[in-house]
């Protein structure tokens, strides 16, 4: 097949009123993809914004105040408005029905209508922007955050509204994954990344709610001083931090759960071998799904809960790592005598490898109880963070994009450009948060706007490391609109892929597929294809 | 199927490959909606359980300021309205259209009914200053902080009250799609969904009515 197919979901209906009121999974997931990127986009600035203000103890860029604001602004657009729907939304929407060889999703108007909330929400916060933002950190916290004289309620009332897009997704996704997969497709022949998302879908539905009525109680405590989590009336700041992460720690899985779902769709894909512990791997995203909620107390171990629940808290997070660390062996043991090709999604799959690996360690390091009391609020905390969100998440992220990119425009990007732009984002990251872990373990405290003169060379450092970082995005972000207007046409499947979004043809016509497809392979049987063919 | 010779049904949409399958998902779906409901609701029911546990006596003190008989008749209203909705269903399905229509109408009756009780007793409540936070100015009770029980009642009701108002709306919306005959026997899941909708509503009512009206 050469050049793009005349009949596809890009163009097939025209104008702008069809996208804006499409029903087609395709068309909703990129309005996501857009969506999300610009998103990115914004938090990015206020993280580079935060390194140039740390390069120096001197607070040259900005006041201790406004500081607050920065880093509040670039956790909420970077955890609700980027990471949450990320790959779920975009990614997900825009391939899940494909994967199951399905037409759509199951309720496409409420996917659409989950498009438009999350609009509604993301202005809210831009919103909030604008009239002093929030600067209670992300988390919200009582009672700063019923005290402070910034904009909580919109920015909180943004988050509550959001909550609604997430719940619709995971929703959709569920009922997709039960009721539309096509005719042969057991629930064990799904490719791994349906598992990722269902798990993911579980952990929305239940959790987000809680985070809802959450908000609602903070934004009503700030009305009406109703007392909940006032203790001069009786009420307990801290119940706030428990609901908040009820919702907030098993969200952590709302964002890395997919992410490993990626993972496992392309190590097959560039080992050219099936994928090693197919159900160990299905199993234990359930098994993270599950874990997730009885955590949460890790984020309060100095907060003043007793020390028994401290105690069961720190032992449940460490069983987080049984079913992380069964995945990551899998995937190792996929690659082991593989035949490896190093595509650019490769090339993030290893990144993420690398990176999650450190994060998840390092989460292990933080679950004990003795080692967190010492490390607590410090940087050692944002380098875990960020080596398991971006290391982990935002890899993968990149690795799916990557991988999608010439199904989702029917167009390749320069593999050139792309190690260029990876060796950059791998070389710049660690440059930034490799740092943060000694920071950290010296006792650097997280969220100040200066520090002491010994901190300077690793603050410098760090600094220095996110503008690598920002221009290995810069390449990725001109590499890949170039592809969109010059690339070569990718063909039907330019990796060899045995899922069914690469029988149809790229860009997919608006239904996916012409005649609904028959399942003939497991997704990952690259042993028994090879052989077929010879 | 229920598909008519040669034909595709008005209602089924394009990428379901039957009604049968179009209204399981409509029906799982509508089960995991309720289920976000009821996370959305525990949050307010852990916080209940919290400070009653922390306030035993304050909580029995307070809550002998509620009308335990208006509460004892919005219950029956309640359940009532539950019934005639189920009945409604039942009608469509034996295609008896008229019929559901007033079992409908019966329905949004007994609904704003509840509201109209509920009216009367925070209004008594607004009068008395039995408020939630810093508005309590009630002076009748002892006890420390009495303002946590009525801002935990005021917040678990207003949010139900809130889904009557919802559920109203969307049997309101089925009552019009009904007389405008766009439900059959082989099709009235929207009818459906919205009974197992208005029957969360009744059943989250019958778990605050014994946990605020009727502790001891």
């Amino acid at each position: 097949m050469d050049g793009i197919p005349a009949y596809n979901y890009l163009n097939t209906p025209k104008g702008w009123k069809s996208w804006l009121l499409t029903r087609d999974h395709k068309r909703i997931g990129l309005m996501y993809l857009f969506a999300i990127m610009f998103f990115f986009l914004i938090g990015g600035i206020f993280a580079l914004l935060i390194r140039i203000q740390l390069l120096t103890p001197n607070q040259a860029l900005v006041k201790p105040e406004t500081y607050n604001q920065l880093f509040t602004l670039h956790g909420a657009v970077m955890i609700f408005l980027f990471i949450i729907p990320s790959i779920p939304a975009s990614l997900g929407n825009f391939v899940l029905p494909q994967l199951l060889g399905a037409k759509d999703v199951a309720f496409p108007r409420l996917n659409l209508a989950s498009w438009y909330i999350y609009v509604v929400g993301a202005l809210f916060l831009i919103y909030s922007m604008f009239s002093g933002a929030a600067d209670t950190g992300w988390t919200f916290y009582t009672p700063y955050s019923t005290q402070t004289t910034t904009s909580v309620i919109a920015t909180t009332l943004g988050v509550f509204i959001l909550g609604f897009s997430s719940i619709f997704t995971g929703l959709n996704f569920i009922v997709t994954i039960h009721k539309l997969r096509a005719p042969g497709m057991t629930w064990f022949s799904m490719p791994l990344f349906c598992w990722g998302l269902y798990a993911t879908a579980i952990i929305q539905v239940l959790a987000t709610p809680v985070l809802g009525i959450t908000l609602v109680l903070l934004i009503l405590e700030r009305l009406f001083s109703i007392g909940i989590f006032d203790p001069a009336m009786g009420g307990d700041p801290v119940l706030y931090q428990h609901f908040f992460w009820f919702y907030s720690h098993p969200a952590v899985y709302i964002m890395i759960l997919p992410g490993m779902g990626i993972i496992s769709e392309t190590i097959s894909v560039f080992s050219h071998k099936k994928i090693f512990g197919y159900k160990a791997i299905a199993f234990s995203s359930l098994g993270i799904a599950f874990v997730s909620f009885m955590v949460w107390g890790h984020h309060m171990f100095t907060s003043g809960q007793s020390e028994i629940a401290a105690m069961i808290f720190s032992f449940l997070t460490f069983l987080v790592g049984i079913p992380s660390g069964i995945k990551v062996f899998n995937w190792l043991a996929t690659m082991y005598k593989g035949s490896i090709s190093l595509a650019a999604p490769m090339i993030y799959t290893i990144m993420f490898l690398i990176l999650f690996s450190i994060g998840g360690l390092t989460g292990i390091v933080l679950g004990a109880l003795s080692v967190n009391v010492h490390m607590h609020g410090t940087y050692f905390v944002v380098a875990h963070f960020h080596y398991v969100m971006m290391g982990g998440t935002v890899m993968a992220f990149l690795a799916g994009l990557h991988y999608w990119w010439p199904k989702i425009w029917g167009r390749l990007y320069s593999e050139f450009w792309a190690r260029v732009g990876a060796l950059l984002i791998f070389i710049g990251f660690n440059m930034t948060f490799f740092s943060q872990f000694i920071l950290g373990a010296k006792g650097m405290p997280r969220r100040y706007s200066t520090y002491l003169d010994q901190y300077q060379p690793l603050h410098g450092f760090s600094s220095v490391g996110s503008f690598v970082l920002g221009a290995g995005f810069v390449v990725m972000a001109v590499y890949l609109i170039y592809s969109l207007f010059r690339g070569r046409p990718a063909g039907n499947n330019p990796w060899g892929g045995l899922t069914l979004e690469w029988t149809t043809t790229s860009p997919p016509p608006p239904e996916n597929f012409i005649e609904t497809p028959k399942i003939t392979h497991g997704p990952y049987d690259y042993d028994k294809v090879i052989a077929d063919n010879g | 199927m229920h598909n008519t010779a040669g034909g595709h049904p008005a209602h089924l949409q394009h990428h379901f490959s039957d009604s049968e399958q179009q209204a399981s998902a409509s029906k799982l779906g509508m089960w995991l909606f309720l289920l976000t409901e009821m996370l959305l609701f525990g949050g307010l029911f852990a916080a209940y359980s919290i400070y009653r546990a922390w306030n035993p006596e304050m909580f029995y003190e307070a809550h002998k300021q509620l009308n335990v008989q208006l509460g004892m008749i919005n219950t029956i209203v309640l359940i009532t309205s539950s019934v005639t909705m189920a009945l409604a269903i039942r009608s469509m399905q034996l295609n008896k259209r008229k019929i559901a229509v007033r079992f409908l109408i019966a329905t949004l009756v007994f609904a704003a009914v509840f509201l109209v009780i509920k009216y009367f007793e925070y209004s008594h409540k607004f009068h008395l200053g039995q408020l939630p936070g810093k508005y309590y100015t009630f002076t009748g009770l002892q006890g420390s902080n009495p303002h946590i029980f009525f801002s935990i009642y005021f917040m678990m009701t207003g949010l139900h009250g809130i889904h009557v108002i919802g559920g109203m709306g969307l049997i309101g919306w089925m009552l019009s799609r009904t007389t405008r005959n766009q439900f059959s026997p082989a099709y009235y899941t929207p009818l459906e969904m919205t009974g197992l909708y208005w029957h969360l509503v009744d059943l989250i009512w019958i778990f605050l009515f014994p946990l605020l009206y009727l502790i001891g």
